[in-house]
């Protein structure tokens, strides 16, 4: 069993299936691992022995009365906190939604549980998404398994750390900065931002509505493909959800990277790259051309006025999407006998941390009458730029590579400042912006031992060419098959 | 408030109005989401997670909404916008769930267009800016120091209709509310029950001395619910301005609340407290494109319209009073229209009318029946209609029968035969009655002859009565005038 909790999602859902083990006797070997080592890593926020449970024998009463199930049937997986989870209390890291059960079930949780997969819990994360750290949890620390020192990358921490513990076979995670491929890439995993509009939101805590996407944190190029599947596709529920039909992203998997242009820059992050990250870059650089690509420079002079664009928008459609946690219909309320007025003071003063109250007031302040043009409008425009930069650059190259973050895992307290904090993300908001589909995948070590990531981009609904990049090369590497020692795993 | 309102203002001051008016649409479900709309429904049964504003839930905007606030606004002569979008207004209260309310701000659905008003009886176009769709706000019910919050009607479909500053009087804007939700109810966009609140109006009042073109400061007053409290509302609030200016103080730029029960305005909050809605495109709901084709289809559906319909009806010889009534609902309308093609000829305008309006109506209203549901259809009407023209019966004889069509599926025609009610109009069968009465009554021809010409009523009255009413008056009134003269 210890061997099969460290191999993929693929590789258990394919075992399940075949009956050589029981969906039960997984999911019990999960829940013990998070039982055993989850005090010390703090990855989860809740785990749902009961339900997992339930969801497990229902698998396997399915396959023994040799019903179809679904591609993930089995697969015991973990769900970052901004996912609503009908039953299932759902904080998104925060004071202001502690205790909240929701009386609904997200779109893409709602697919998950029907394809037979097994939700064990809920994973930590910086408060509403809000952080490249997992600091910013008004819940519990989470930890890099990597070293129990450092910062798992936020702001899906726990769903990076989960995984790359072996706390959950796959995890979904959201992006609307970086939230997915930064934690992926200081914990060697694949993290997948798939297309705006590719995945339903409906059900995710928005933090910034025109950036949000879920998406999977993976042992594997195909892991990331087999989860993509099936929570990609159009939603009713979500006017931004994309009618695109969902292609066969295992297939992506198969295929290699002989005659692909990957496009290199430097605009997108400046130079203030850790040598051994450059380095590290560099050398999957050469392996990818020596498997078949081509490499050809790039310019995206836009991308430099990234960190301020997003740090503009993102806020202000924040300090929108937070107003309506104001007390009255559920999560806390302090000031319940005073006036109204002050009610609403005192529950978002006491409900949202201090992250979060910075980007309320700056998002605020960026949409106040007077000041629309000169900061969210032209933020607009640059955003509009970006997009362009892309779209030109995709004529010319399949997909561009750069690193996912200028360093790896820094320790804790490390960023004393916003701003140090938010050049953490330098190389991810573009994407975000242009709404493209990124990847970031396991590409060395550090002197350190901490993992380098690589990131590929891609013109939008191309997440195929993303995946079958990042598959080609871990069928030339290994780097994605090493574990943290953490959890008895190397 | 000593100061003397004529007619919007007075001599010397004019009044300047303008209004936005919440129309609620006939739409099934909510704005965003698939609640159910109902009116009456108990506290909060009518919610989803879109309308609770519940972490995670996104608002779709259900299309039913658009389609009626283009036909509202095609029909006022305004221009749709192929390419319009949604915004959020940010404010907080305990009805607005969301803390913001999904208006449309910079790209609204409609621009220009005019509602038509009758002055003294005369078309007036008032000027519109514009047509927005926007959601509805739920309802705090303040029960003691504590407020209860409904959120049934968060979500519901309005679209709010502004006028331009071009209103005088409060007499004209009153007109204006009542032919605007006229125009609703007839192309079936909304109900129009302003009991419901399906129709609410704020007034943006100013005054400025008559011949001046600059506008006054104004203020704006809200919650003006019915057509009384429209026309209460703002001419208290001329008269309250004309009052602070010649009092030699100045009105300043304010919204107030209009209390319907003490007749005043109290003022909710000044320029200082104005709030900042930080208006910006909603990023949950992709911007609204319409084709050509989508207006153009929309625009061919639209019915007459109810001043249009009055002008036309006139043309036919209709009285103003009798085209106004019989213009005045959809349903009227539809019904006197089928009614006179039935008849078959538009020389049966007058009668048509007449029987509807003097007639039909009174028995549908002791039946507590709207125009719309009349067990009598236009077709049968029609044909009692045609009776009475052809003189096959009388207007006396008819309005017997008229009750009987109410309670049956009869024809009138069926009716006249089984009964024999039709109309005696044969000289020879009439010669023999008047003959006998006459000879029976030599006193009272004697008094005729001897001039009182009086008597001739009697006997028409003795005919009448010995023919069972059937006997036609003109042919009895000639007979007897020939008959008593001949002597």
């Amino acid at each position: 069993m210890s061997d099969l909790i460290s191999t993929s999602a693929c590789e258990q859902a394919r075992r399940v299936a075949e009956k050589s083990v029981s969906a039960a006797e997984l999911c019990d070997a999960y829940l013990a691992r998070i039982d055993t080592l989850d005090s010390e890593l703090g990855s989860y926020l809740l785990v749902d022995h009961e339900g997992a449970r339930a969801q497990a024998s229902a698998v396997d009463a399915a396959i023994a009365s040799g019903d179809a199930v679904g591609p993930l049937a089995g697969v015991p997986i973990g769900l970052k906190d901004l996912l609503v989870t009908k039953g299932l209390e759902t904080t998104a890291g925060s004071k202001i939604l502690k205790g909240w059960v929701p009386p609904y079930e997200g779109e893409v949780v709602r697919k998950l549980r029907n394809c037979g997969a097994v939700v064990l819990g809920k994973l930590n994360l910086d408060e509403f998404a809000m952080g490249s750290s997992n600091e910013h949890s008004a819940v519990k620390l989470c930890k890099n398994p990597w070293d129990l020192e450092r910062v798992p990358g936020g702001s899906s921490g726990g769903s990076a750390a989960a995984v790359s513990a072996s706390l959950c076979a796959i995890s979904l995670g959201t992006d609307t900065g970086g939230s997915i491929r930064q934690p992926a890439s200081f914990c060697g995993l694949v993290g997948l931002k798939p297309t705006y509009g590719r995945v339903s939101r409906h059900g995710l805590i928005a933090y910034a509505s025109s950036f949000d996407q879920i998406g999977p944190l993976a042992k594997s190029a195909e892991d990331a493909a087999l989860m993509l599947e099936v929570i990609a596709g159009a939603d009713v529920q979500d006017a931004t959800c994309s009618t695109a039909p969902v292609p066969r992203y295992r297939d992506a998997c198969a295929q290699n990277v002989k005659g692909l242009t990957i496009g290199i820059t430097e605009e997108m992050g400046g130079h203030d790259v850790d040598g051994p990250v450059s380095d590290a870059i560099s050398a999957a650089l050469a392996d990818l051309e020596n498997a078949g690509a081509k490499l050809k420079r790039i310019s995206l002079p836009h991308t430099k006025y990234a960190l301020p664009t997003y740090y503009l928008l993102a806020t202000a459609e924040a300090s929108s999407n937070l107003a309506r946690f104001d007390g009255v219909r559920y999560g806390l309320r302090c000031g319940d006998d005073e006036a109204l007025e002050e009610m609403y003071g005192m529950t978002r003063d006491a409900g949202f941390g201090p992250e979060v109250k910075t980007r309320i007031m700056l998002g605020t302040f960026a949409l106040r009458a007077g000041y629309y043009d000169a900061y969210y409008k032209k933020a607009q425009q640059v955003r509009t730029r970006i997009a362009e930069d892309f779209q030109n650059a995709f004529f010319e190259v399949d997909v561009i590579a750069s690193p996912t973050a200028p360093t790896t895992a820094f320790a804790f307290g490390a960023k004393k400042t916003p701003i140090d904090m938010y050049k953490a993300d330098v190389f991810t908001l573009s994407c975000n912006l242009a709404g493209l589909p990124g990847l970031s995948m396991n590409c060395g070590f550090d002197n350190t031992g901490m993992p380098i990531g690589l990131q590929l981009l891609g013109a939008p609904m191309q997440e195929e060419m993303l995946l079958r990049c990042a598959a080609d090369y871990q069928r030339h590497t290994d780097w994605h098959t090493r574990r943290p020692s953490f959890g008895g795993q190397s | 408030m000593s100061a003397k309102v004529v007619a919007g203002g007075n001599e010397k001051w004019e009044a300047v109005i303008g209004l936005e008016v919440h129309v609620q649409l006939a739409t099934n479900s909510k704005a965003f989401s698939g609640s159910a709309v109902q009116y009456g429904a108990s506290p909060n049964s009518l919610t989803d997670p879109t309308v609770l504003a519940l972490p995670g839930a996104l608002p779709v905007f259900n299309e039913e909404g658009l389609r009626l606030a283009m036909r509202l606004g095609l029909a006022l002569g305004c221009t749709i916008a192929k390419h319009s979008r949604f915004a959020r207004k940010h404010y907080f209260y305990p009805d607005q769930p969301a803390g913001y309310q999904i208006s449309q701000y910079d790209e609204p659905i409609c621009e220009g267009g005019f509602v038509p008003i009758l002055e003294e009886g005369v078309r007036k176009n008032i000027a519109l800016t514009r047509i927005h769709l926007e959601n509805d706000a739920g309802k705090n019910n303040h029960v003691g120091p504590r407020s209860l919050v409904d959120l049934n009607r968060a979500g519901v479909t309005l679209c709010e209709v502004v006028s331009e500053p071009v209103l005088r009087s409060a007499r004209e804007a009153a007109d204006y509310m009542r032919s605007l939700r006229q125009i609703v109810r007839y192309l079936g966009v909304s109900e129009g029950d302003m009991e419901k609140g399906q129709l609410r109006c704020d007034a943006n009042v100013s005054i400025r001395p008559r011949g001046e073109d600059t506008l006054g400061t104004r203020s704006e007053l809200k919650n003006i619910n019915s057509f009384k409290f429209v026309h209460q509302a703002i001419d208290h609030e001329i008269a309250r301005q004309i009052c602070v200016i010649e009092s030699g103080e100045r009105v300043v730029l304010e919204t107030r609340l209009w209390d319907a029960d003490a007749g005043i305005s109290r003022s909710m909050r000044g320029k200082e407290e104005a709030l900042d809605y930080r208006y910006f495109p909603d990023p949950d709901l992709p911007p609204l494109e319409v084709s050509d084709e989508t207006i153009e289809s929309i625009r061919s559906a639209l019915p007459e319209l109810p001043l249009d319909a009055r002008e036309r009806l006139m043309g036919l010889g209709l009285s103003a009073d009798d085209a106004a009534q019989l213009s005045s609902e959809c349903s009227m309308l539809e019904y006197y229209d089928a009614t006179l093609a039935h008849a078959g000829d538009v020389k049966h305008a007058k009668l048509a009318a007449n029987w509807i309006c003097a007639e039909l109506l009174g028995e549908l209203k002791r039946l507590e029946k709207g125009i719309g549901e009349s067990p009598l259809e236009p077709a049968r009407l029609a044909g009692l209609l045609r009776l009475i023209a052809d003189d096959t019966i009388s207007g006396k004889i008819a309005k017997g029968i008229l009750p009987k069509m109410l309670e049956s599926q009869e024809e009138a025609r069926d009716i006249v035969e089984r009964e024999g009610l039709g109309q005696i109009t044969d000289t020879g069968a009439l010669e023999a009655v008047v003959d006998e009465l006459l000879a029976k009554n030599p006193k009272q021809v004697q008094g005729y002859r001897g001039g009182n010409q009086k008597l001739l009523g009697f006997f028409v009255g003795q005919v009448m009565k010995a023919t069972g009413g059937k006997a036609k008056p003109q042919v009895v009134n000639e007979l007897l005038r020939a008959k008593l003269g001949a002597e």
